[in-house]
């Protein structure tokens, strides 16, 4: 059904190279998150496999069929953008249906296709309001619901949460997650925010610069960064990087520990430093020491862990969870 | 502003202005109704006497009024056909990319630079002219008899020439509204499997409706007086052919020195124009509303 192969693919702007080359495969169903710093390619590889930009070299594949010169309403994928793009002045109904009559659906047959979008999506209340009657949320249902009226083989997200409210964005991320579980179909999400990428993704992909850095699950990459890049990237706070003389201890040019992994301790332990600021959230504590002759480091510790900003405290990291990385940033195991 | 004093203070501060604009407004106005009133002829000053409603009744049963109202209206209809079916072609075409786009937009935009005497002038020398003119060169290019424009299609001739002139108007606005066209809608809709005509019936159009309706207003008010293209291309004929209600309006005046009857016209047209804004405000009203 909607399993997407990119052999090679690549996409260059006059110039400047967005995309050198990507090889991808995308297994029916699969929910696959694009992830990476802004400027990394993301959207633009987004882009070409919808169709809405020519690739300059390369091979898309979509559900066993070469699409790479196929125009974007023939790939059979639905799109969510990042502003809605909903028509202003088509009422949530004409909107929803649109594809549907773009196709040449028989009125019968929308009517029911919408109504049930409608019910799945909570927006059968709303289907005759214009869209700017309707909240940031709402408007995104819309949006969603367009897309899933043609049942494609495919749904493409591009950052379609960043322009709602954080307590939404957490609703909505629900959502997309369960109507994930109900639909069972293919879906390709985009984001900067590494939360996203890691609660909701079945496997995610990890762009910088137009490369794929890593791919795979959300823990493989947490557990098991393959470079320096994804091992900052992953993870929040981030990972502490370690240069020079503590990482030759360990046989590396560089080693990254994660928050979670220090252990703190007011007496001993491996590197010692003061408390630059404590951030409180109740649960943990997330604590910026500022250690001799290393540098800040954020810790994560119990929120009952009794510390203030001047106190010296002494990290010791946990030696089964440190990564190694050799001097070109490649993860040694 | 919400107390007694300060509210009355306003009033106060806001009269004379309004005493101005009034005055500025009412007497012109008064003045004309009174000349309609009278028996005012140029060739015989001071023998004005009262001569009750007799100017309207001689203006309205003329037949040169109707051929007038009908050919404003032509005017009027037929300017704003082709300024806005050609307007948003050429507006679609100037919003591709496309090499020189700058300079091609300025040379769009010329016409309505040029004084409407000089543009009439222009064509009926240099386009129009059934010897000189640029068309008969090319009729008489593939073997055919020139056609006299000004003489046997007249106000099709106008409307042509000043079309010509308001063309790079409504495209200028069609454009700049087809610009805030959000790029992401015409992708989705892409997506959604609309071809070009689909997008532009459900997309385009809709987003275009407010600038077509402004499009429409403001050549409306300009293209009920116009007056100098007539005078300078066929002086309102053959006969009335090409006379709107403006021209009758002068050609009464300072062509006959009948100026009660053209102060009636004066009224007539006001009276004309307003129920023509009237119908126009309410149309165009729910539009710009939405």
């Amino acid at each position: 059904m909607g399993s997407i192969t990119l052999k090679n693919v690549s996409k260059v702007f006059g110039v400047h190279a967005v995309i050198p080359s990507i090889d991808l495969d995308i297994d029916d169903g699969e929910f696959v998150v694009f992830v990476g710093p802004s400027g990394c390619g993301k959207s633009t590889l987004l882009r070409l496999i919808a169709g809405l930009e020519d690739v300059s070299g390369g091979e898309i594949v979509i559900d066993g069929k070469n699409a790479t010169d196929l125009p974007p309403a023939k790939r059979g994928l639905s799109m969510v953008f990042q502003s809605y793009a909903l028509y202003p002045h088509m009422s949530v109904r004409g909107n929803i249906a649109f594809p549907l009559k773009m196709a040449g659906e028989e009125k019968a047959v929308i009517d029911k296709k919408v109504a049930d979008a409608a019910r799945v999506l909570n927006l059968a209340d709303y289907l005759d309001r214009k869209p700017r009657q309707l909240s940031g949320g709402q408007r995104q249902r819309v949006a969603i619901g367009r897309a899933i009226v043609r049942q494609p083989e495919a749904f493409l997200f591009d950052e379609p949460l960043s322009n709602l409210d954080a307590a939404l964005r957490v609703n909505m991320r629900l959502e997309i997650s369960q109507l994930h579980q109900q639909l069972k179909t293919t879906m390709i999400y985009v984001t900067h925010d590494q939360v996203e990428a890691m609660t909701m993704a079945d496997k995610i992909v990890v762009l910088n610069r137009g490369r794929i850095e890593q791919v795979g699950s959300p823990l493989e990459l947490y557990h098991r960064p393959d470079n320096l890049f994804v091992a900052g990237f992953i993870g929040s706070p981030k990972m502490n990087l370690v240069a020079g003389a503590p990482a030759a201890m360990h046989q590396a040019h560089t080693i990254g520990v994660r928050p979670e992994h220090l252990v703190l301790s007011k007496e001993r332990g491996t590197w010692r430093g003061t408390v630059g600021v404590a951030e409180h959230l109740g649960s943990d504590t997330f604590l910026h020491v500022n250690a001799d002759g290393i540098g800040t480091m954020t810790a994560r510790v119990s929120g009952d862990f009794p510390v203030t900003h001047g106190d010296q405290v002494f990290l010791t990291p946990d030696p089964q969870r440190v990564h190694r990385f050799d001097d070109k940033g490649m993860a040694i195991r | 502003m919400a107390t007694l004093h300060t509210r009355s203070a306003a009033r106060l501060m806001i009269a004379p202005s309004v005493l101005l604009l009034l005055a500025w407004m009412i007497v012109p106005l008064a003045m004309t109704i009174y000349f309609s009133l009278l028996r005012y002829n140029l060739l015989m000053p001071g023998m004005e006497e009262f001569a009750g409603l007799s100017n309207y009744t001689y203006f309205l049963t003329d037949p040169a009024f109707f051929q007038a109202i009908f050919n404003t209206l032509a005017i009027v209809l037929g300017v704003l056909f082709i300024t806005v079916v050609g307007g948003i072609g050429l507006a679609l075409l100037l919003d591709q990319p496309m090499f020189g786009q700058g300079i091609v937009r300025i040379l769009v935009i010329a016409p309505f630079l040029i004084m409407p005497t000089v543009a009439a002038l222009v064509w009926k020398n240099m386009f129009m002219n059934p010897v000189n003119g640029i068309f008969a060169w090319l009729a008489k290019l593939f073997g055919l008899q020139p056609f006299d424009f000004l003489a046997n299609a007249p106000l099709f001739s106008i409307i042509i020439i000043v079309a010509w002139q308001w063309l790079p108007f409504a495209t200028l606005i069609l454009l700049t509204a087809l610009q805030s066209l959000d790029e992401e809608q015409k992708e989705a809709a892409q997506m959604d499997g609309a071809g070009a005509s689909s997008r532009f019936i459900y997309l385009i159009l809709p987003h275009l409706s407010r600038a077509i309706t402004v499009v429409i207003l403001i050549q409306t008010i300009f293209l009920l007086s116009v007056f100098a293209e007539i005078l300078v291309t066929t002086n309102g004929g053959p006969g009335t052919q090409s006379t709107n209600l403006t021209f009758l309006v002068y050609a009464q005046a300072l062509l006959q020195f009948d100026v009660g009857g053209a102060s009636a016209g004066g009224i007539i047209a006001v009276i004309l124009a307003n129920i023509v804004a009237f119908f126009l405000m309410r149309m165009i009203g729910k539009t710009l509303e939405a």
